[in-house]
């Protein structure tokens, strides 16, 4: 984690890394981790709704503290849930976060 | 042939998050609410629908489709149409009134695509949202966002084109308007009950049962192009838009509600008389027939559903 401080604004920022592609970026703290895949500029997460439904942002979280949103079961079951299984669009890193960007 | 199947009645759509989905599809696609029933679903139609409602906002743990209804003309039509579907081979069960507050039995059966879809002759109606039905003004001025005047068609995935096609054309009547041919391989199929160029429609897909998306009828580009800036305003995922479809020349925008179902809204779109020839495009000019600007795929359009 890494704070910036612009006047009375904290900036915390978040480093996660794929170890698909050994990628590593940065998350604005609230931002979820498709969307910083998408703006570090990296293709290494598929795109789709961004909302939870289609299961095309389907990664694996190995290590690091995170929140989710609502996931479609037809994509993450709860046996996956708790393996790390997680739709990226509805991932909130809350730390320095380790993912597998493949699912298959 | 017609076989008494009017319009597009209704559609059941499963969200995750009822009061999101509800901030969704009444506040900026703008639809009307009308009801909530005793299990939590939420009921809701565009302005112009005389019946009390057309979209049902079902909470589960995952988005898609429930099923999509059909109005028929009369009772004795529902159960002519009841028995041949029987006959033909489907899965048919009567639904009792009252199950969807406000609507009469409806009869439901499946689909070789994976669908359910629903016939109904009766809905509690209550006219035009917002103006009277005598001496009616223009439109109602207390409309939200995209002000969406009605629920239009849907486009479903699944396996069985083939098989779809023949239960909508020889037992509900349906007629194909356009389609999508891969030499002699339908891909593609838009299927009419009425003067529009669609009123369901289905592209081939491994997958069976899989909703596209839901679309919502507004009366201009214009309105087209303000629906895009709404969805700028309010930060809605887009998916494409604003263009044009070479198949159907609907000008047309695409976005996501909040469980990742997709919606279109759009204007204009060929007519359809039963003595017209099909429409067909060739899968070689499908990024044209998707994308009549940019003339190119985008795969995002054809992979993500739910
Ligand atoms: S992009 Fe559709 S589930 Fe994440
Ligand atoms: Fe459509």
């Amino acid at each position: 984690m890494a704070f910036w401080i612009c006047g009375s604004l904290a900036h915390i920022e978040h480093l996660v890394t794929d170890l698909v592609s050994k990628q590593s970026f940065s998350c604005h703290d609230g931002e979820s981790l498709l969307s910083a895949a998408v703006r570090s500029g990296h293709p290494i997460i598929r795109v789709g709704c961004r909302t939870g439904g289609c299961g095309l942002c389907k990664v694996r979280i190995l290590g690091g503290d995170y929140q989710t949103g609502k996931m479609s079961r037809s994509h993450v079951s709860e046996a996956e849930e708790l393996q790390g299984y997680v739709l990226a669009c509805r991932t909130l890193p809350a730390g320095a976060l380790e993912f597998h960007s493949r699912t298959d | 042939m017609k076989k008494g199947v009017m319009r597009p009645g209704h559609v059941q759509i499963r969200v995750m998050d009822m009061a999101a989905a509800v901030r969704h599809y009444r506040d900026i696609v703008g639809l009307v609410e009308t009801h909530r029933d005793a299990s939590g679903r939420v009921y809701l139609k565009g302005w112009t629908e005389s019946d009390k409602f057309s979209v049902v906002l079902r909470e589960t743990d995952r988005p898609g489709l429930d099923f999509f209804g059909f109005k028929v003309v009369s009772d004795a039509v529902l159960d002519n149409l009841a028995a041949e579907l029987k006959a033909y081979g489907c899965q048919v069960e009567e639904i009792p009134a009252g199950e969807l507050d406000d609507c009469g039995r409806r009869i439901r059966f499946d689909s070789p695509t994976g669908h359910d879809f629903e016939l109904y002759a009766e809905k509690t109606r209550t006219g035009k949202w917002g103006v009277a039905q005598v001496n009616p003004e223009a439109w109602p001025r207390d409309l939200k966002g995209m002000k969406v005047s009605r629920l239009d068609h849907c486009l479903l995935y699944g396996g069985d084109l083939d098989g779809t096609l023949d239960l909508f054309t020889s037992v509900l009547g349906f007629e194909l308007a356009e389609q999508v041919m891969d030499g002699d391989f339908r891909v593609a199929q838009f299927l009419t009950c009425s003067m529009k160029e669609h009123d369901i429609a289905f592209i081939r897909n491994a997958d069976d049962g899989k909703l596209h998306h839901v679309a919502f009828h507004l009366d201009s580009w214009d309105e087209v192009l303000r629906a895009a800036d709404i969805i700028s305003m309010e930060d809605v995922p887009l998916d494409m838009g604003p263009t044009r479809h070479g198949l159907t020349h609907g000008q047309v925008i695409y976005f996501f509600d909040p469980s990742g179902n997709r919606n279109e809204v759009f204007s204009g779109g060929d007519y359809f008389y039963p003595d017209q020839e099909v429409v067909t495009w060739t899968a070689d000019k499908l990024g044209k027939a998707i994308y009549y600007h940019s003339r190119e795929l985008n795969d995002r359009f054809l992979s993500v559903l739910t």
